[in-house]
């Protein structure tokens, strides 16, 4: 009864404060749109300049390898070297493929040796191109050479193959699963409900006892027989709800907004969630009776859900290839189990033979969260 | 001749739907401790916060020292000493300090500054500790610092916001002293107080409720204008003879007062032989009756009732 | 019977202020107690070790029997406290603020009908229902947290000044509340910075940096200053208070508006030597009259014969009160 009545009190304060309304339920949406949107791995029209020195055949045809692939744009053809540094210098392009004089040539007499021995006296042989990239983004720049390797191993594989009929001894079949378009929106948008959800839910937590105390009701709160456990969770009821129709609401647009594919079990991730949103909860509510001030505790709630969630969950980057004291951290960012969750629950359908272990995770975090509140949670002043 | 000090005509301010301050008119004399008593959100605070310029009027017109309190509220600050409810100086600087920091923003300089200094020293009583952190000062010293920074430049006015809240009674009559010495050398205080015993200090009392001004004279001729006569009755069960009391004919009102009951009557010789009568029929033992003369207290709720009672909520 | 409050010895620190220290009292069931003294005198202190939201420290309270220090949670069902600041959610109505301290005392249903119906007539909050507390007048507020802290029907009511800064007929209003509470056999600790309202309850402990200078029934503490006082009205009070200053065994003397209040030194007031002081500068009596020692009066001199004066006051050792 006492449960109830603390947690029917907290509704409707939530219900009538429009900042926490917003916090829980604007908020949210906002930011799965904008990072969702944001948020792209896969790189395209990367806008190129071409310097064809050699003006042959051969070297249009390797220029059209570079566009045909979709992932370049030919942006500008400079006439002269010097102009090639000025496009990069002023971003006007990312990359720039320069094909010197004589690359036809080089490129016969390559195709020649190359197909008489095939050993040793192929390598200097080669028809160089020089590609230029633009480092100060360097995660375009790799990916961008990557792309620019790739056009020009097939290229020269053809030329090199031209009439010959070769099997080579090695040959890797790739098959992407579970993502097989590679679309990086599969990615990120099930690890993003994951990590906006460990924010709010500290977020929206770490006002609520602190806000007690500094509104003076947590004094007279802590005159009457309450339970130090009726109140954490009886606060925690209504929060929990609604992170569990802010999950729903996040997953329904990952599936209809983004045409991410879903393939696992509705039930299996409604209780995952939940675990997942006790341990976050716990942990703002901890915050929250540890600071006893709204502003020292949602800044600390931000700094021990933002930072971590985003760069240690494996949203951003992937946890197998940290530093080992980091990947040690990331054993207790609950995110990190909740990011798996929902990957392996909407990508690879897995079930709870594989996610028993996230599962029993994020319960011992619900459970030492909670735990600490409770600990931390005292009916005494001073 | 000189203008008044402090002159208000119908002065309102609203907040959105709700009246702080309703249509007040007033005259504030030369040298006066004029005070303003009422409750908590009695509009006391507001109405000085308008004459300081702090606050604009929703209505009405004001002059400070002859100066309009809409159009020219930084030539009036220059007139005026100003001390809030709350302590307005900075705890965590040393009282010469504060003291330094004062004389700066009122731009006083060379051997005035060094006189007023050692003046602000003497009445805070705080020579030889002007190294002293403000904020570890006891209450009532640091009211009294603030009240020398507050007239630091020697203001013809002086206004007060509740500053003596929270002080103990000692250090509250000291208080009292040091603002009657003020209005003696001619300065013109006006102060507010919830305080009713604390306002029998004040030549003349506006008596405000919920924003409206509902009387102003002296404490003297404020408790004449209760026309009916005031019993103090002894008994034994005091709650139960209120009650009793309250309904009686010929009885205006009847309310607690210390471990008496006071009784505003219609008229005297009735109530004489009336009141023992009642609290007899409830079974009170009547200890004796006696007149007294009201009490501030007496006046402002009888004010208020008159007014056609107190809106509540 | 055990009392309904009792404190041995009671010491409470905050780092090197000392707020209350060596409080020895006891309450008996059914009485109006106050507990009086300035900002800083340790009453907050006193009070909330009471309600049992202090941590435990040195001394004990016992409350009904049950000490504080040990057993908090096994006071608390039969107390109620209301705190100096005000306690209520602001953004829950009359009605729902009063619900939610009902269900955490766990008043049964049924019997709540009627105790509301009696709490509303009590405080006049009935219209009022289903307003947001936090638009409540001050003295509305202060019905309300006393409904709150009623509905349970305690044992032993703590109140941390429930009337400050609330208008002078709500404040009535709410003292005629605590004697009927306490004519129902309700024990009721009060704490007032008001020294005329202390005057009101059965037995007064008049505290000061953090230790008790008196404790007793307001009219024996006002018996300690017997025809002492005195009423001087004159043509010039100004003059008349500089003069009579330093007239002889005068302690005090002090201007209320045109009238000079004198305190004599131990020896009782001296009339004629007034008069004729006041007579021989030129100033003209206009009336002089015993007065009756008021419960500051009492105060002052208690603080006075302490060798407690202000200088000796503690920094606020207290939380400070919302301005």
């Amino acid at each position: 009864m006492r449960l109830g009545a603390v947690a029917r009190k907290e509704w409707i304060q939530l219900r009538r404060d429009v900042r926490s309304m917003i916090l829980a339920f604007v908020l949210p949406m906002f930011l799965l749109l904008f990072f969702g949107y944001a948020i792209r791995w896969d790189i395209r029209d990367i806008p190129l300049a071409v310097l064809d020195q050699d003006g042959s055949p051969q070297s249009r045809e390797l220029v059209e390898a570079f566009e045909a692939s979709g992932y370049f744009s030919v942006k500008e053809r400079p006439g002269a070297a010097r102009e090639v540094a000025d496009l990069l210098a002023r971003g006007t392009v990312r990359a720039a493929l320069i094909i010197p004089p004589g690359f036809a040539v080089d490129l016969a007499a390559a195709a020649g040796s190359g197909g008489e021995a095939g050993g040793a006296a192929g390598t200097d042989r080669s028809a160089p191109v020089q590609l230029l990239l633009d480092g100060s983004d360097a995660n375009t720049a790799t990916i961008s050479l990557g792309y620019a390797d790739a056009i020009v191993a097939r290229y020269s594989s053809r030329v090199l193959l031209q009439g010959r009929e070769v099997v080579l001894p090695v040959r890797a079949e790739p098959r992407v699963w579970y993502n097989p378009t590679l679309e990086s929106a599969n990615m990120i948008v099930p690890a993003l409900v994951a990590v906006i959800m460990s924010i709010i839910a500290a977020m929206l937590t770490a006002l609520t006892i602190s806000r007690e105390w500094e509104r003076g009701t947590m004094e007279q709160l802590a005159s009457t027989p309450v339970h130090r456990l009726e109140v954490v969770l009886g606060k925690l009821i209504p929060y929990l709800g609604i992170g569990a129709v802010d999950v729903s609401i996040a997953v329904a647009a990952g599936i209809l907004v983004f045409g991410v594919p879903f393939r696992g079990s509705v039930l299996l991730l409604g209780a995952l969630t939940l675990l997942f949103l006790i341990g976050a909860l716990g942990v703002g509510m901890f915050i929250s009776a540890t600071l006893k001030s709204q502003v020292l505790a949602t800044q600390a709630a931000i700094v021990a859900t933002y930072l971590p969630a985003l760069l240690l969950s494996g949203f951003l980057f992937d946890i197998a290839s940290m530093p080992v004291v980091l990947r040690g951290i990331t054993y207790i960012v609950p995110a990190r189990y909740y990011v798996a969750v929902t990957r392996g629950i909407f990508l690879k359908g897995v079930g709870a033979d594989v996610l028993w272990v996230q599962g029993l995770f994020m319960a011992l975090f619900a459970a030492v969260g909670l735990g600490l509140a409770t600990r931390m949670f005292r009916k005494e002043i001073g | 001749m000189r203008a008044d000090p402090a002159r208000v005509h119908e002065l309102t301010r609203r907040f959105g739907d709700f009246t702080a301050v309703d249509r007040v008119t007033f005259a504030v004399r030369h040298g006066e401790i004029f005070g303003f008593l009422g409750p908590n959100g009695a509009g006391k605070t507001t109405t000085i916060k308008m004459l300081t310029g702090l606050l604009r009027p929703t209505q009405g017109e004001g002059w400070v020292d002859g100066l309009d309190i809409g159009r020219q509220p930084d030539l009036i600050r220059r007139r005026i000493g100003y001390m809030s409810q709350r302590f307005s100086l900075y705890p965590d600087l040393r009282v010469d300090e504060n003291i330094a920091l004062f004389a700066g923003l009122y731009g006083i300089a060379g051997a005035r500054f060094d006189d007023r200094r050692s003046w602000v020293l003497a009445m805070a009583g705080l020579l030889g500790r002007e190294r002293s952190l403000t904020g570890e000062l006891p209450l009532g010293f640091k009211q009294r610092l603030a009240l020398g920074c507050a007239v630091l430049h020697e203001p013809p006015i002086l206004f007060l916001d509740e500053p003596t809240s929270g002080v103990d009674p000692v250090a509250r009559r000291a208080f009292w002293d040091l603002i009657d010495s003020l209005a003696s050398a001619g300065t013109t205080v006006l102060v507010t107080t919830h305080y009713m015993e604390e306002a029998e200090y004040c030549h003349r009392l506006a008596l405000m409720n919920r924003g409206r001004l509902i009387a102003l004279d002296t404490p003297a001729a404020l408790k004449t204008r209760l026309e009916h006569p005031i019993f103090e009755v002894r008994t034994d069960r005091p709650p139960v003879a209120v009650e009793a009391l309250r309904g009686a004919a010929g009885v205006v009102d009847a309310a607690l007062f210390g471990r008496a009951v006071h009784v505003v009557v219609e008229d005297e010789t009735t109530a004489r032989s009336r009141i023992p009568e009642v609290l007899a029929a409830r079974a009170c033992a009547f200890h004796g009756m006696r007149r007294v003369p009201p009490a501030l207290e007496d006046v402002f709720v009888w004010l208020v009732r008159r007014e056609g009672g107190a809106v509540e909520g | 019977m055990t009392p309904a409050v009792a404190l041995r010895g009671l010491t409470r620190r905050f780092g090197d202020v000392t707020a209350v220290s060596d409080v020895t009292l006891a309450v008996e069931r059914g009485e109006l107690f106050g507990i009086v003294g300035p900002d800083g005198a340790g009453k907050t202190t006193t009070l909330r070790k009471l309600a049992g939201v202090l941590g435990p420290r040195e001394g004990d309270a016992q409350v009904l029997g049950v000490s504080v220090a040990r057993d908090p949670e096994r006071v608390k069902p039969h107390v109620a406290y209301m705190s100096q600041r005000f306690g209520l959610y602001e953004d829950l109505t009359v009605g729902e603020n009063i619900e939610f301290y009902a269900d955490l005392y766990r008043v049964p249903r049924a019997e709540r009908p009627a105790r509301l119906e009696r709490l509303y007539r009590f405080s006049s909050l009935g219209p009022f229902q289903s307003r947001l507390a936090g638009n409540l007048s001050g003295g509305m507020k202060q019905k309300l947290s006393l409904s709150c802290a009623l509905i349970h029907h305690p044992e032993v009511l703590l109140l941390d000044e429930p009337t400050f800064g609330v208008d002078p007929i709500s404040r009535r209003d709410l003292w005629l509340i605590l004697h009927e509470m306490v004519a129902e056999g309700v024990t009721v600790v009060v704490t007032t910075s008001y020294l005329d309202e202390a005057e009101r309850c059965d037995r007064v402990a008049l505290l000061d940096h953090g230790r008790v200078l008196a404790l007793d029934s307001p009219a024996r503490l006002q018996e300690r200053l017997p025809g002492r006082l005195l009423a001087v009205r004159t043509n010039d009070p100004r003059r008349a208070r500089e003069l009579l200053k330093k007239l002889e065994g005068v302690r005090r003397a002090e201007l209320f508006g045109d009238t000079v209040h004198l305190r004599f030194e131990q020896a009782a007031a001296d009339e004629t030597r007034v008069r004729s002081a006041l007579t021989a500068a030129g100033i003209e009596v206009l009336a002089i009259e015993p007065l009756e020692p008021s419960l500051e009066d009492v105060f002052m001199e208690l603080v006075a014969g302490a060798g407690n004066g202000a200088n000796e006051e503690l920094p606020d050792a207290e939380t400070s009160r919302e301005g």
